[in-house]
């Protein structure tokens, strides 16, 4: 199907929207201040609508491009494409972020810029919403950023504390650089191939793995996707990132922006997957993930930081299976990553609403508030129970699929078994106990008496949990719609949907291990969390100790290079000026070989030229000579008149007259000045600077003369002069030709020029006038000065 | 600087430098002449008329404030260039209207000649209002 | 002539360098002007010279009869001297202006902008 003009507005609308909403955002907040969340939340729940209309379409396996021209001369479209993939992730982002616009109205309910957060969390979501449905790299490629430049804001909301600030400009400068590097590896991919659409090079999968640019290629998007998808060693600016409110958490930071890594990935799988690179790199990074975030989380007792490792952990554990890159990884990869933006996200939200109603979020200071929220619980019970992977959630099935790659019995495939094993079980440890420890056991007291969060605290967790049971119960058709067509996507092959109840033996007993050890690990939490502490007292350089030591020292290296350049000695700027001159004369001539010969007859001159050459000459060393001031104007009007006698000798009475008022008029208004300033005239060069200063003069001056004696050896164009003379009296009706070609052939210039005059004279009236706390002059200062004149006669006369 | 006789002779000296400034921009078009050195001629007028009889006296002869001929010279310059505008076709196109007198000659109005008039004010005005700022300056001193 | 002028076009150029490098204000001002009188020569001289016969057609006729000097260079010279002067005096009242407001004369005690001491740039966030 190619869609229609309309449509392809429609798609643009998807990603333009909440931008345009974003503007709005402030003033519905103004408005409405009670229940603004639910009226913004129209616009995500309205493209969720508008999305999930193509459902049927992409679940028969339609691919639908939407382009619009944008720079045509590039060959750059403003193109969307909707296939199972994005599809996948636009419902993502537009559904859990409606939940969250309802949920920030409650949580920041209250907070003096709770309308600047509805239009940067607005803004978050068209980038990301862009970003999935770009086509056009160069597309995607500009949403990324936004997506950087929104979370940059998102995380520094609370921008007056230290650890906002430092979190903002660390995921900032991490998520950005990687941006770059994506950049260049989106353009060198669009040059290998030929075309800037991700939809032309879906079109041939094999192509770039053959190609000579493929190693750099996938070094740069690759360095794109793991700095956004916070891989080790590029994870600390993720757990660093829940400086931002909790909404911010549940939506950027849990499931939608730090998959745009693994989204990055899964579009390119076909393209630049299937290599020994692609199959090796990716996997272990994503293990090495895996294990450190999982085993990272069980150190925190900060609810949120524990979140935020498992979802570092989980985004490792999608590394992982895209590079695996089988049938079965994809598709595990696909049911895991939603199941996982629904149980984190709605965990992300019952955290915040504990820390909402308790004030703390420390897991040892919370406990038994169950009876006291007990919507809340609900949500946080099915939410972990999905995480544990426990039948028949959807964690579970996503689960059996990973475990099902196990099944070729090949050793690389049992090993990325056996780590998403130990890291699932190491997960729900951390997920069960955020789910039991605070809201069963005894009760102890909380800074905040607690009560059930408001309803808008509580939709976006209870929903979401039922989704993922229900997601769960209902597999098979949600299998239809979403998994199978996103995995074919991925894998850029037909996967066809085979999920239901299977009992598998291997599956099976790998999930029956994994709540073993899962259990395991929970029992014995506090003793695990002590151990990880004892290490983590002994290791303490880490790279987000390197981040603060890379950013002073690049601050300490822009100071030092600063004061290197821009040392603030003006003669010493001034001498690089010249010596630059000088090499930009000589450097030409040198390599051409193009140095003019000596003349080696002296010129013809008549007696009256050698005479003004000569008074030239002799002012110009009587301004540099001269002993006193007056010497040295004097013997500038000397070099000027001199150079005014040239242009009459020389045909050019107007150059002439004009150099002759010029130098009188210089000449006047420098003695004007140097009669009220006592300055010093005599040159203060010591020897060394004498020799150096007049020998870069002189290099310079020979310099220029060679120059010149080289261009009077070629020949002159004038076509120009030709027309000018022939047409002077035919066109313009004048016989003066410098004359018409300044006020008719070349009028426009002169018009420039005169403005420029103009202009100084503005500048040095302003100069003249701004002396500070001196008196105004001009034409109001005359009026003042009369009328203060004549009042002073009226009261002497009425005196006398 | 200020002798009696430079003082009796600098208003006269200055007239004089004014109607031949306005000579030279005149004959610009057709002898050495135009624009730029009749504002410059005319600028040393002000100066010499400022240095003789202070600058109070010149700005009060003057009536505007100099800046204001400069700004009427870029003015009456890019006027100039609109006037095109009625005949369709480029800006700063040079136009000419010829009229006759009764005793023969002929007398040529033309917009070349308005853009060097408005370079003319530009360079007198600018190039007064320096002289006689600095003057002023002087003054208060 | 012309070879006459390129020597003395290097000889102004090589003075107004020397000016330009000097610390104090006031010969830098007379290096600037001499710098303007340098290139105007430079450009004349590019446009080739010819002796004492301007650029003017002669009264009745529609094109000169003899061989003149080139107008173009002379065009954009006499433009350059105009904008020249004005540069010149907005200077020197800018030199004027800082020795008033400054009481300096020389660029080595005009740090007001680039400090010897400014601070270290701080290290935080």
């Amino acid at each position: 199907m190619i869609p229609t003009q309309a449509q392809s507005f429609s798609m643009l609308l998807v990603a333009i929207a909440p931008f345009l909403t974003a503007f709005v955002a402030p003033l519905v907040k103004r408005f409405v201040p009670q229940h603004a969340g639910w009226v913004l939340a129209l616009i995500p729940a309205s493209i969720f609508a508008y999305i999930f209309s193509f459902i049927d379409l992409i679940a028969q396996g339609e691919k639908l491009r939407f382009a619009l021209p944008w720079i045509p001369m590039l060959g750059i479209e403003l193109s969307f494409y909707l296939d199972g993939l994005s599809l996948v992730f636009g419902l993502l982002i537009s559904g859990i972020g409606t939940f969250i616009v309802i949920y920030s109205g409650g949580y920041l309910s209250g907070h003096q810029h709770l309308g600047r957060f509805y239009a940067f969390i607005l803004m978050f979501m068209g980038s990301m919403l862009g970003l999935v449905l770009a086509d056009n790299v160069i597309t995607l490629f500009v949403f990324w950023e936004l997506t950087s430049i929104t979370s940059f804001l998102l995380i520094g909301f609370d921008h007056s504390r230290q650890a906002s600030r430092r979190a903002a400009i660390q995921a900032l400068v991490i998520t950005g650089g990687g941006g770059l590097l994506l950049l260049a590896g989106l353009v060198l991919i669009g040059f290998s191939m030929g075309t800037l659409d991700i939809s032309t090079m879906l079109q041939y999968p094999g192509f770039m793995a053959e190609h000579s640019a493929y190693l750099p290629v996938f070094i740069l998007v690759l360095f794109g996707a793991i700095t956004k998808s916070a891989q080790v060693p590029f994870h600390f600016w993720l757990p660093n990132a829940m400086e931002a409110p909790t909404p911010v958490s549940a939506f950027l930071h849990s499931a939608t922006m730090v998959k745009a890594g693994v989204y990055l990935l899964a579009r390119f799988n076909p393209i630049l997957g299937g290599t020994i690179e692609w199959q090796v790199t990716l996997p272990i990074l994503g293990g090495i993930t895996l294990i450190t975030g999982a085993l990272l989380a069980l150190r925190q007792t900060d609810m949120k930081q524990m979140l935020a490792y498992t979802t570092m952990a989980s985004l490792g554990m999608l590394v992982m299976l895209i590079g695996a890159g089988s049938k079965e990884a994809i598709l595990a990869a696909m049911l895991f990553l939603v199941a996982h933006s629904f149980y984190k996200g709605g965990l992300f939200m019952v955290v915040g609403a504990i820390d909402h109603e308790t004030g703390t979020r420390d897991i040892t200071e919370v406990s038994g508030i169950a009876k006291e929220l007990p919507i809340t619980f609900f949500g946080a019970a099915l939410a972990a129970f999905s995480m544990a992977g426990l039948p028949i959630s959807l964690g579970f099935f996503a689960k059996e699929e990973i475990y099902l790659i196990a099944k070729t019995f090949e050793w690389q495939h049992w090993l990325i078994a056996i780590v998403a094993l130990v890291g699932n079980a190491l997960m729900m440890a951390a997920g069960a106990a955020i789910a039991i420890k605070p809201f069963l056991g005894p009760r102890i007291a909380t800074p905040k008496s607690p009560h059930e969060a408001p309803l808008s605290m509580l939709a976006g967790p209870a929903i979401l949990a039922v989704l993922g049971i229900a997601a769960g119960v209902f597999i098979y058709q949600f299998g239809d719609w979403f998994f199978s067509p996103s995995a074919s996507a991925v894998y850029n092959h037909k996967v066809s949907n085979h999920l239901g109840l299977h009992f598998d033996p291997i599956p099976l007993g790998l999930s029956i291990a994994t709540w073993a050890l899962g259990g395991l690990i929970h029992w014995k939490l506090e003793t695990v969390r002590d151990i990880l502490r004892r290490i983590a007292r002994v290791w303490t350089w880490g790279p987000d100790q390197g981040f603060d030591q890379f950013m002073f020292g690049l601050v300490r290296f822009a100071d030092w290079i600063t004061r290197i350049i821009q040392h603030g000695r003006l003669e010493l700027y001034l001498i690089l000026v010249f010596v630059a001159l000088a090499g930009a004369v000589y450097a030409p001539m040198v390599l051409t070989g193009s140095i003019p010969p000596m003349p080696d007859v002296l010129p013809q001159l008549r007696f009256q030229e050698w005479g003004v050459l000569l008074i030239a000459a002799l002012g110009l060393l009587a301004v540099v000579f001269g002993r006193t001031r007056l010497v040295a104007i004097v013997s500038l009007g000397v070099q000027g008149f001199a150079v005014a006698l040239i242009f009459l000798l020389l045909g050019a009475p107007d150059l002439g007259f004009t150099q002759f008022m010029v130098e009188t008029l210089s000449v006047v208004i420098l003695a004007l000045v140097m009669t009220k300033l006592h300055l010093d005239q005599r040159d203060n060069r010591v020897f060394e600077e004498v020799i150096r200063d007049g020998g870069l003069a002189l290099v310079c001056g020979i310099g220029l003369t060679m120059l010149l004696l080289a261009v009077l050896q070629t020949d002159l164009d004038t076509t120009l002069t030709e027309f000018f003379t022939k047409t002077s009296v035919p066109i313009a009706h004048g016989r003066n030709i410098v004359n018409v070609i300044l006020v008719d052939y070349r009028a426009i210039d002169t018009l420039g020029e005169i403005s420029v005059v103009m202009t100084a004279g503005i500048a040095i009236l302003a100069l003249i006038r701004i002396r500070a706390g001196g008196p105004k002059r001009g034409i109001g200062a005359i009026k003042k000065a009369v009328k203060r004149a004549t009042s002073s006669a009226r009261k002497t006369r009425s005196a006398s | 600087m200020n002798t009696v006789i430079f003082r009796t002779i600098a208003p006269y000296l200055a007239a004089l430098m004014i109607v031949f400034s306005i000579f030279v921009l005149l004959r610009g078009h057709n002898e050495p002449g135009g624009g730029f050195i009749g504002g410059l001629i005319a600028a040393s007028a002000i100066a010499i008329y400022g240095i003789s009889a202070g600058v109070a006296e010149v700005r009060r002869a003057l009536v505007f404030h100099p800046i204001t001929f400069a700004g009427f010279g870029v003015f009456i310059a890019a006027l100039s260039g609109f006037m095109s505008l009625f005949v369709e076709v480029p800006f700063l196109k040079g136009l000419w209207l010829f009229i006759n007198l009764s005793d023969g000659s002929e007398l040529a109005l033309s917009t070349p000649m308005l853009f060097d008039i408005g370079v003319y004010f530009v360079v007198l005005g600018a190039i007064s209002t320096i002289a006689l700022a600095l003057e002023e300056d002087e003054d208060d001193k | 002539m012309e070879t006459a002028l390129a020597i003395l076009i290097g000889l102004f150029f090589t003075v107004a360098i020397y000016l330009l490098l000097s610390r104090s204000l006031i010969r830098m001002l007379l290096g600037i002007a001499i710098l303007g009188n340098a290139v105007n020569l430079l450009i004349f001289t590019v446009g080739r010279v010819t002796r004492e016969v301007p650029p003017i057609v002669p009264e009745g006729e529609y094109q000169p009869l003899e061989a003149i000097a080139n107008p173009l260079p002379q065009a954009l010279i006499l433009t350059a001297i105009v904008i020249g002067f004005s540069l010149f005096a907005f200077l020197l009242v800018l030199t004027y202006r800082a020795y008033q407001e400054l009481n300096a004369d020389n660029t080595d005690t005009m740090r007001v902008a680039e400090p010897d001491d400014s601070p270290r740039p701080p290290l935080s966030y």
